[in-house]
């Protein structure tokens, strides 16, 4: 069914009759070609270029919940590609140039919204740092600007600059960046994934692995073994957890991460803001909440909660950046579940077990990934190559010393 | 006015107040939601999408409809529920979320054209043309989406965060919590009692019913002035515990200040950490509603809301007196507010009552096995429709009663993620196993809502609940009123080809719900999302369990099969400036001073930000009209005569212990064994991962004695990673650290006149090249008998000395510096000049170690020793590090006017400028007033092979290219003369 | 979040500063054969259990001990806090008299 106008007017005009379901749930067959273990905005792009793209069947993708449970409908929705580091930048603006074409490309309107993200700086030294990223982003194709005071006071005029204990002296912005509806980006890859033949299967969860001679034979699962000639893993938050079934270790440690939302307002703010001088980061959906976040919690955790140190931490760093949002309220905050790598960069690689890849450890930073990792990892299963903007992505980089950490903060992932 | 007799409101004073501009009053005592009811206003917002007339539904936190824009100007507050909002004088209230006046807003056109804007019609349209998405369609649906309005402007009041610690942490102040309080004061335990209510009683106010032989106000009074009496009870009224977190610990916020028109001296909020060895849950229950077709009317309200504005606030829901209410219910407690309302001579067309056994609990008419199937009135409910056996009959009625049951008020059970039970003998969600450790749950939130079962439920849980802390605690003696039948039948929806609301707020009907299904969005996280249910301000208070039920039936499952919503921090909203304590603007962070700040700011200084600390950033003199005028004469000072520079900020950690040589020979990367005593050291430290992270001097002041400095920005790093090397690794070696970063103050002492300089406060102490040389320390006396230490140490390429006395000497040290000085030129330098000097004299800093870089790259590879091991000396071996052929630079313009900016990234003459052929970017650049053009530091691959080479520094952000000639990173004194002199 | 610390009692998790895996405290041998191998899986892998975990902590705004604290991961539940010192030493040693 293709959705359009036209059809959104024809079924209101008829009772809605005519929707069909956005995607089957089928039983899982006995074996396929390719599982996909994970039914988040990643595994499900990864089974949608498959089947697309690199022209594959007999494929499916087995959430242990609900299709879009993870991080995908968890986030803070932001897109954008404003990255320093050769191993991470053409990635990341691949990414962006597949958002920007992506609800035609789907069919579905995921809210894609080029709004804007303005990173601040406090100082020379960020600005100076902030000048060889958005140097990075125009040498690799993105968009950049060096904003100073001025002309940032005019674009947001509503931060504190007069009385701030860390003034503002300006931002580095990719106006190209924005956000997407988190939800409707994982339910338009699993709706044209099905329709590409695409087998969902929810309710599934993964409990082990079948390996035979080094080799990936097919899982087992809550719903009965299935039989795999290759099998890739997409749970970035539990990627430790699965891998172990597998007998691998990785350089992940599981944190978690908050993110809140405020009661819904009016229009404020413009684009997505990140404060230089304290944890926090600032956008507004389209119903008017204020989406915002800051910092992990710091220590292991799968609990998906977090503690209130850092609820206050990100508060205050609000309200020293915009005291005018003081008397919105907080509606509703949650924690999400995220694999931090020992260098802030993610894994799209294959393991030491014959047909068994890995995608993950993308830290908090999944959601923007989604189109370029799903095709990249695609590309990866279909091919055995790397995509091409994806090679830094291997797991022996922290053997061989090839990190890609753009924090400069070692192997200490609750720094990256 | 539709006022009433009876009720808790202060009918002597009346407070006068407008909502929409126009003047009303009401009394002390009431909610700004009864206070206009009493003035017979129902209508009192919109609705998100559809913008639909919307009236009072609820009389508490779990409002969806009556939200308004509460105060003016800079403390306006959107989304404020009228039903919690306590009336004071002077108040103001406008309505929010609609274009033009509220009776007529021109977005009520959605409403008409609400077929187009089934659920998730928008994941549909929109997508043509690509670019109309940002131009057109969003910011449409932007502006006709949010609710109230932000002021736009600073808020101005103040507000504060606390901890508190209890034995007994009690949640509501209903009977279930007042037991618990008692019961739990009386046996000496430290108990909280927090009740988001501005009144202690919770539902007992709304009730008629006597308690122990006592009107139930009365026995409330009595027993709030027990509790007032004990020291060891702390009441916390117009408090909402938001949140559950680990260990025992809760957030709350106290609204200290919210009933009155502004917080005078006090804090508006304040936002309580309470950490409790245990928790009683007493938060009460919420009524249900039963959907039918146009059920959102104002008018229109839950039936316990209905009986709680009645008996509370003496107010009743029609505008005229003589209206007809009328109740609609699947359960017994609906009857009573016929009754209560009958009571009050308020007339009651009937109850009607889906169950065919309804009982007749009074003289009212009774609709048995019938439903209420349609409603009329543009702007407040003036007609409904009765279906009885297939007959609908519609009849005139001003205000309607619903209820469906109650759900218990479980949230804070699951903030840990515990799941929730379906129990069907109550029919509803209780607390299920995996709440938080040491929470108790009673009363109305464990299905055991009926006053005496509350009361009772309340005193064990506390007696329970203290005996985990070997607390003993006795049952009080407390009314049992008798408990009365309350059968419910599970009624929840009347069906409809209409649209019939679940959740108000947010504009879900039935319909939505049936859609979600039809469209296989049936998990109830997939049904939430696609329809917006239960994401609105009030969360699905009043939605969520209906809205399962209904998905249930239609998916043929049973309600725990179709699944329960897990609840999340906060139980309400609470404003971000309270989350924030406060610390906004120039509080944000505190500030760390040098010690010689206040001298420095007698001088003029100009102060920047370096992390927590404030330095000196230069000092401006008469007639100098630009920084670099300032700057430039600041550094030509050092080279040629003697500056002063705070040098404090820099990390200093004392190292003593006889195993202290071992030990700093394992965590420096070079050889700090062989380092003899009166000697000070550069010293580089990696990560273990073999990556430079720190670089600073390690001096030797006795033979079990050092003094090692980080930099400012890595101090505590440093600092945490020694004791790290000390406690978890080495153990056994016989060392101690302590930091000594705020104990000792640290001058900077540069220049050719250095040491004439200081050789005026030394006491007899040899400061000759021979007997103190260049990498010398020692400790010494000056100024008569001021203990101090002195490193001839030298970031400036200087002949130079760092002169260390405790802090509190520090200021009169500089001082007495500058006294002495005078005659030689001394000149006070701050960090912009010491900047220059370093960029000249080619020292890596902050920008060149920012943890990307290994000691290679900076040219100290040879440094980091092969003859012992240390922290990431097996690391920094890996191919990656190793191989990196990147090295610092000196770079100089080829055209002297042209600027190095820091940031451009350097590439081959005649090579594409793009990321595959970077070959490097500038990490650092100045003014250089010595060799009298802008130079800079930067990586360049294979940059130590390429001396005099032309390169291209592109600065695409600017749209700029300058050719930059490679030069030794060394632009003063290459051979380090000076520093030896 | 409190952790037990075993000398101070009951302290706020905000007093300390987080680091990870306790197995941080087996550095390996620099002279073994291995030594490489053994470093990458030293500082780079982790078992990252979802459950019991034994994890350090470092009390910085506090007496500048590190602990190891074992807690569960998906509770957050606390089931045990020592010194790091005595836990890097094979057996608890007593302070040698003056």
């Amino acid at each position: 069914m293709k959705f359009s106008a036209l059809r959104v007017v024809k079924e209101a005009l008829t009772g809605h009759k005519g929707w069909k379901p956005l995607w089957r749930n089928p039983q899982p067959q006995p074996d396929y070609d390719i599982v996909i273990v994970g039914g988040g905005g990643h595994g499900l792009a990864t089974a949608y270029y498959l089947a697309k793209t690199f022209g594959k069947a007999r494929i499916a993708v087995l959430e242990k919940g609900w299709i879009g449970s993870g991080n995908v409908g968890r986030n803070t929705t932001i897109v954008r590609s404003n990255y320093l580091l050769p191993g991470n930048q053409p990635f990341y603006e691949f990414s962006m140039k597949l958002w920007e074409g992506l609800e035609q490309e789907l069919n579905f309107n995921a809210m894609v919204s080029q709004r804007g993200i303005i990173n601040l700086f406090h100082t020379d030294a960020q600005r100076d740092a902030f000048r060889r990223r958005g140097n990075a982003m125009h040498l690799s194709g993105a968009d950049a600007v060096l904003l100073d005071r001025d002309a940032l006071r005019q674009k947001v005029p509503f931060l504190n600059y007069d009385n701030a204990r860390f003034p503002i002296k300006g931002g580095l912005w990719q106006p190209r960046a924005g956000t997407a509806r988190h939800d409707g980006v994982a339910w338009g890859y699993a709706r044209g994934a099905d329709m590409l033949g695409v087998d969902i299967i929810q309710n599934c969860e993964v409990t082990g692995f079948r390996i035979n001679a080094g080799r990936v034979r097919g899982v087992e699962t809550t719903r009965g073994y299935i039989g795999a000639a290759k099998v890739g893993v997409a749970v970035a938050g539990s990627s430790s957890r699965v891998m172990a079934m597998a007998g691998q270790r990785l350089p992940i440690e599981s944190h978690v991460l908050q993110a809140f939302v405020s009661e819904g307002l009016k229009p404020v703010i413009p684009g997505v803001i990140t404060f230089g001088a304290g944890h926090f980061y600032i956008s507004q959906s389209d119903k008017g909440g204020l989406v915002f976040g800051g910092d992990i919690d710091g220590y292991n955790s799968y609990a998906q909660r977090g503690n209130l140190p850092v609820v206050e931490d990100v508060a205050q760093g609000g309200m020293a950046l915009m005291p005018m949002i003081g008397r919105a309220r907080l509606l509703r905050s949650w924690g999400g579940l995220v694999d931090m790598s020992m260098d802030g960069s993610p894994i799209i690689d294959r393991t030491a077990i014959d047909g068994l890849y890995l995608n993950g450890g993308w830290c908090y930073g999944g959601f923007k990934a989604t189109p370029a990792s799903g095709f990249a990892f695609a590309h990866l299963l279909a091919t055995d190559r790397p995509h091409e903007t994806a090679t830094a992505y291997r797991l022996d980089r922290f053997a061989t010393g090839h990190v890609i950490d753009e924090r400069g903060a070692g192997a200490q992932p609750n720094l990256h | 006015m539709t006022r009433i007799t009876g009720g808790l409101i202060d009918r002597g004073t009346s407070l006068s107040f407008t909502f929409d501009g126009k003047t009303y009053s009401g009394h002390p005592g009431d909610t700004l939601a009864s206070a206009l009811l009493a003035n017979g206003v129902r209508l009192m917002g919109r609705s998100f999408k559809y913008h639909r007339p919307r009236g009072v539904f609820a009389a508490g936190s779990e409002e969806p409809n009556a939200m308004v824009e509460l105060r003016e100007g800079a403390r306006r507050e959107p989304n404020t529920r009228a039903t919690v909002a306590e009336l004071y004088e002077g108040l103001v209230a406008k309505s929010q979320n609609r274009v033009g006046p509220l009776s007529c807003d021109v977005l009520a056109v959605n409403d008409v054209l609400s077929p187009f804007f089934a659920a998730g019609f928008y994941y549909k349209t929109f997508m043509w043309p690509r670019a109309f998405w940002e131009k057109l369609y969003e910011p449409v649906i932007r502006r006709a989406a949010g609710l109230g309005q932000l002021s736009m402007q600073a808020d101005p009041d103040d507000y504060d965060s606390g901890f508190l610690h209890c034995d007994l942490l009690v949640i509501g102040g209903g009977a279930a919590g007042l037991a618990a309080a008692l019961t739990a004061g009386r046996a000496g335990a430290r108990v909280l009692l927090a009740d988001e209510d501005f009144r202690l009683g919770g539902r007992l106010l709304s009730e008629r019913d006597p308690l122990g032989g006592i009107p139930a106000v009365d026995w409330i009074a009595g027993l709030e002035a027990e509790l007032d009496s004990l020291p060891n009870v702390r009441i916390l009224r117009r408090t909402t515990v938001f949140g559950a977190y680990d260990h025992g610990i809760y957030g709350a916020v106290e609204r200290v200040a919210d009933h009155l028109k502004t917080p005078g001296a006090q804090v508006r909020q304040s936002l309580w950490r309470i950490t409790a060895k245990r928790t009683v849950l007493a938060a009460g229950a919420t009524e249900r509603h039963i959907p039918f077709a146009d059920n959102d009317r104002p008018g229109i309200m839950l039936a316990g809301a209905m009986r709680s504005y009645a008996n509370r606030w003496a107010v009743t829901p029609q505008a005229h007196a003589a209206d007809p209410v009328a109740i609609f219910t699947n359960n017994d407690d609906g009857h009573r507010t016929a009754l209560d309302l009958m009571a009050q001579d308020v007339p009651v067309l009937g109850v009607i009552d889906t169950r065919s056994d309804a009982p007749k609990l009074g003289d009212y008419t009774l609709f048995p096995d019938a439903t209420v199937t349609g409603s009329k009135g543009r702007l407040g409910l003036t007609q409904i429709q009765i279906t009885r056996a297939g007959q609908s009959t519609w009849v005139d009625c001003a205000a309607l009663g619903v209820s469906g049951g109650w759900n218990p008020n479980v949230h804070l059970t699951s903030h840990h993620r515990g799941r929730l039970v379906w129990d069907a003998a109550t029919q509803s969600f209780l607390p299920g196993p995996g709440g938080p450790e040491g929470m108790h749950v009673a009363g109305a939130a464990a299905g055991r809502g009926q006053t005496g079962l509350a009361l009772a439920d309340g005193a064990k849980a506390a007696v329970a609940a203290l005996a985990q802390i070997g607390m003993s605690a006795s049952l009080p003696e407390l009314p049992a009123p008798e408990a009365t039948a309350d059968i419910l039948t599970l009624y929840w929806h009347v069906p409809s080809k209409k649209r019939a609301w679940v959740d108000f707020q947010n504009d879900v009907t039935v319909k939505d719900i049936a859609l979600a299904h039809q469209e296989n969005m049936r998990p109830v996280e997939h049904l939430k999302r696609w329809t917006t249910l239960g994401m609105a301000t009030d969360q699905g208070k009043t939605a969520n369990v209906t809205a399962l039920a209904v998905m249930a039936e239609l998916s043929g499952k049973s309600i725990p099969e179709t699944g329960t919503t897990i609840f999340r921090p906060p139980y309400t909203g609470v404003a971000i400036s309270t989350l924030g304590g406060g610390d906004s603007g120039d509080s944000f962070r505190p500030r760390r001073l040098t010690p010689t700040h206040s001298w420095a700011a007698a001088r003029g200084a100009v102060f920047t930000e370096v992390g927590a600390w404030m330095r000196a950033q230069y000092y401006p003199q008469t007639g100098e009209t630009h920084w670099r005028q300032t700057v430039d004469r600041e550094a030509k000072a050092v080279r040629a005569g003697v500056g002063l520079c705070d040098v404090t900020t820099l990390g200093k950690i004392d190292v003593q212990g006889a195993d202290a040589t071992t030990f700093l020979n394992r965590v420096y990367a070079n050889m700090m064994g062989t380092l003899k005593v009166g000697r000070v050291r550069y010293g580089l430290m990696l990560r273990e991962d073999g990556f430079l992270y720190d670089d600073g001097t390690c001096a030797r002041l006795a033979e079990d004695h050092y003094v090692v400095t980080t930099t400012t920005g890595n101090a505590g790093l440093v600092y945490r990673n020694l004791e790290f090397a000390r406690q978890c690794m080495w153990p056994e070696l016989d060392v101690h650290l302590i930091s000594t970063t705020d104990a000792w103050a640290q001058l900077a002492v540069a220049g050719p006149n250095a040491r004439s300089l200081l050789s005026r406060i030394v006491d007899d102490f040899d400061l000759s090249n021979d007997a103190f040389p260049f990498m010398a320390c020692s400790t010494l006396t000056i100024c008569n008998g001021l203990r101090a230490r002195l490193f001839r140490i030298s970031f400036s390429g200087e002949l130079a000395y760092e002169l260390a006395v405790p802090a509190r000497y520090g200021n009169a040290v500089m001082q007495r510096l500058a006294e002495q000085g005078a005659d030689l030129g001394v000149t006070p330098y701050g960090i912009e000049a010491l900047s220059v000097l370093r960029i000249e004299k080619g020292h890596a800093a902050g920008a060149e170690l920012n943890g990307q870089t290994t000691a290679d790259m900076i040219g100290l590879g040879m440094m980091v020793s092969r003859k012992k091991d240390s922290i990431g000396a097996v690391m920094s071996r890996r191919d990656g590090l190793a191989q990196d052929s990147r090295r610092m630079v000196g770079l100089q313009p080829v055209e002297p006017t042209h600027t190095v900016t820091p940031g451009a990234h350097l590439f081959a003459q005649g090579d594409p400028q793009d990321m595959a052929h970077d070959q490097g970017w500038i990490t650092s650049a100045c003014y250089s007033p010595h060799v009298g053009s802008s130079i800079g530091l930067g990586f360049l691959l294979q940059g130590d092979n390429r001396m005099g080479e032309i390169v291209i520094a592109a600065n695409p952000l600017a749209g700029e290219t300058t050719q930059l000639r490679i030069v030794p990173s060394h632009f003063v004194d290459p051979e380090g003369e000076r520093l030896r002199a | 979040m409190l952790i037990p610390h075993p000398l101070l009692g009951l302290r706020d998790a905000e007093e300390f500063v987080y680091l990870g895996d306790a197995s941080l405290m087996q550095r390996p041998d620099p002279d073994s054969p291995t030594a490489l191998t053994d470093f990458c899986d030293y500082v780079f892998l982790r078992d990252n259990p979802a459950g019991v975990h034994r994890e350090l902590w470092f009390h910085e705004q506090g007496d500048r001990s590190w602990l190891v604290v074992t807690r569960n991961t998906l509770t957050h539940e606390i089931l045990g806090a020592e010194l790091a010192t005595d836990a890097a030493r094979p057996t608890v040693t007593q302070e040698p008299s003056a």
